[in-house]
């Protein structure tokens, strides 16, 4: 549904700053139906590669290919009509504060040019189905931050999209209404059979929502595939953002790295290193989640009192299909969730990237 | 002193040519100044539509007439005066330079209006695939009215002072009245007159539109 095909984004230099490359190179597919995730430490380019799925931001070079169309051969009013394809849900909701809820989804319904009564009766069904049937009359001032990311996304949806973008859609709400937002996301993707593309730094969102994604890092894909895959990868960087598994203070001893998944459990690893070889064996760090609807994790264990036999024994285990590897003190990654949400990316863009030069700071209210 | 039963209709017919002075011009100012300022934010650098050089020729135009003294901007004026209205005497004719002054002055304001919407619900029109002049229609107007009703409340308080200058050369109203019954002949009771008039009227009118302007805000 969605193909770029080594797609770069290149901001030219301008006063007081040089030339930045946000997007180098990606290549990128997500099929039909699929909840792809996109992730990456604050200034990764995670957000020009979204906007540039919807030619928001024009590639400097690469292909956009959306549902079938070459995005990147169209001009402005192919772009326009492609965009109708294409529905977008921002950080900041990005309501009109003129209109009403109803007021805010009938907006693509009229540009789109459909007619009111039509337009009056998609309204009502959007409302109801992200649970604001009650709400129709509200200004968006009335509403909290989630029902507000709720009538964005009935909006994202009036024109009967494809696609889905979700630009750090959950990342200005507080912990409930995140999980309500992507309990709706996965909601309507399921009954609309819409395909989603979803940007975030917050990994809780990926394992909750998603069905693959890819690890963007200074505007470069560094990992990605399916989860199911990559969690059963010991050695993939996103696994390490997905399930982080850094060591807790004071871990001495050989470090073990355990890459758990259904067809290898931890548990004949902890009964060979501690039960069989008697070794000292403590779990200095590690996160063990659902994905998918599957059990994942990825463990550090501190080893103790090796006298040799702690290499061999793991080779074994590898021959029995264990994920065991060692680890060095440090060598696990920094979690990028604790990272801020990458500010709005600069200007310049070749077309709307609309008086950025005025830094409004859209607070939630 | 007991010629106020002279005085009081002329005041009147005074008060009522101010009224007609300040009404067709500022219906005129909004009619050219709201586009024109449309057009000094859209084709901005970065804006909706960048025309850097239209841009800067536009800016230049408005500056020259912001910064022009309006009693210098009225003697200029008056071969244009002469060429739409016939005359440079009169309430109708003092509408030209009037509204030369104000649409700048409106422009300016409108531009800073319209460069206070967040850009980000510029951005999510353009999402739906919203054409340029979709989002000033649908976006920017209507969410920069609440202000824009505010600026365009200054602007009507500026044209009712530069309306009284205006009579300093043959305008007719409120100034051209202060001038020749309370100044020349001087009856400082006329003077204190016309300004409580006045202060009534722009009070009046800074009420209105601050509520108007309030009623329209829903944030």
């Amino acid at each position: 549904m969605i193909e770029l095909t080594d797609v770069r984004k290149v901001f030219p230099a301008r006063r007081g700053a040089t030339e930045v490359t946000a997007v180098d190179g990606v290549t990128l597919s997500v099929a039909d139906g699929e909840f792809a995730g996109v992730v990456g430490p604050s200034g990764s380019g995670k957000s020009t590669l979204a906007r540039m799925v919807n030619l928001l931001e024009r590639p400097t070079s690469g292909r956009v290919v959306v549902d079938g169309r070459v995005l990147t051969d169209l001009d402005d009013d192919g772009v326009r009509q492609a965009r109708r394809t294409v529905g977008m849900v921002f950080q900041h909701f990005n309501l009109l504060d003129s209109r009403t809820a109803a007021g805010n989804v009938e907006h693509p319904l009229e540009l789109a040019g459909v007619g009111r009564a039509e337009r009056r009766a998609r309204v009502a069904d959007l409302l109801d189905l992200v649970g604001l049937g009650d709400r129709h009359a509200s200004r968006p001032a009335q509403l909290s931050g989630g029902q507000k990311q709720r009538v964005a996304i009935a909006r994202a949806l009036a024109a009967r999209p494809k696609v889905l973008l979700c630009d750090e859609a959950t990342s200005a709400l507080d912990p409930a209404s995140t999980a309500g937002v992507l309990d709706l996301l996965r909601q309507v993707r399921a009954e609309l059979g819409l395909t989603v593309l979803l940007i975030t730094h917050e990994m809780a969102v990926v394992r909750a929502v998603c069905d693959s994604a890819v690890l963007l890092d200074h505007g470069r894909v560094v990992d990605g595939g399916p989860l199911a895959e990559v969690l059963t990868r010991p050695d993939s960087a996103l696994a390490a953002q997905l399930l982080p598994a850094p060591a807790v203070a004071g871990a001495t001893g050989d470090l073990v790295r355990v890459t758990v998944t259904g067809s290898a459990p931890e548990g004949v690893v902890l009964r060979t290193l501690a039960g069989e070889l008697g070794l000292d064996v403590e779990i200095v760090g590690g996160s063990v989640e659902t994905v998918a609807g599957r059990r994942f994790g990825r463990l550090l264990l501190s080893v103790t009192g090796d006298d040799g036999r702690l290499d061999p024994a793991l080779q074994r285990l590898r021959d029995g299909g264990s994920l065991v590897e060692r680890a060095l003190p440090g060598d696990e990654p920094v979690p990028v969730d604790l990272a801020e949400p990458e500010p709005a990316p600069g200007a310049d863009g070749d077309e709307p990237a609309f008086a950025r030069l005025l830094d409004s700071p859209d607070v939630q209210r | 002193m007991n010629d106020w039963s002279r005085i009081a209709p002329q005041l009147a017919e005074a008060t009522g040519d101010t009224l007609y002075m300040v009404g067709v011009s500022t219906v005129l100012t909004v009619l050219i100044g709201v586009p024109l300022g449309v057009l000094l934010t859209i084709t901005a650098p970065g804006a909706l539509s960048p025309r850097p050089l239209l841009h800067r020729v536009l800016g230049l135009v408005v500056n020259l007439g912001r910064s022009l003294p309006f009693i210098i901007l009225l003697v200029l004026v008056a071969p244009v005066t002469r060429g739409i209205v016939g005359t440079t005497i009169g309430s109708t004719a003092t509408i030209v330079p009037l509204t030369i002054g104000a649409v700048p002055f409106l422009a300016r304001l409108v531009e800073t209006s319209l460069r206070e919407v967040n850009p980000g619900k510029v951005e999510a029109t353009l999402s739906m695939g919203a054409r340029r002049r979709d989002v000033v229609r649908t976006v920017l107007l209507p969410e920069a009215l609440p202000s824009l009703v505010a600026g365009v409340t200054v602007t009507v308080v500026a044209l009712i002072s530069y309306s009284a200058m205006a009579g300093a050369i043959g305008g007719g109203g409120l100034g051209d009245f202060a001038i020749r019954y309370g100044y020349q002949q001087f009856r400082t009771d006329i003077t204190v007159i016309t300004v409580v008039l006045l202060l009534v009227v722009v009070q009046l009118l800074q009420w209105a539109g601050d509520r108007w302007a309030r009623r329209l805000a829903h944030v």
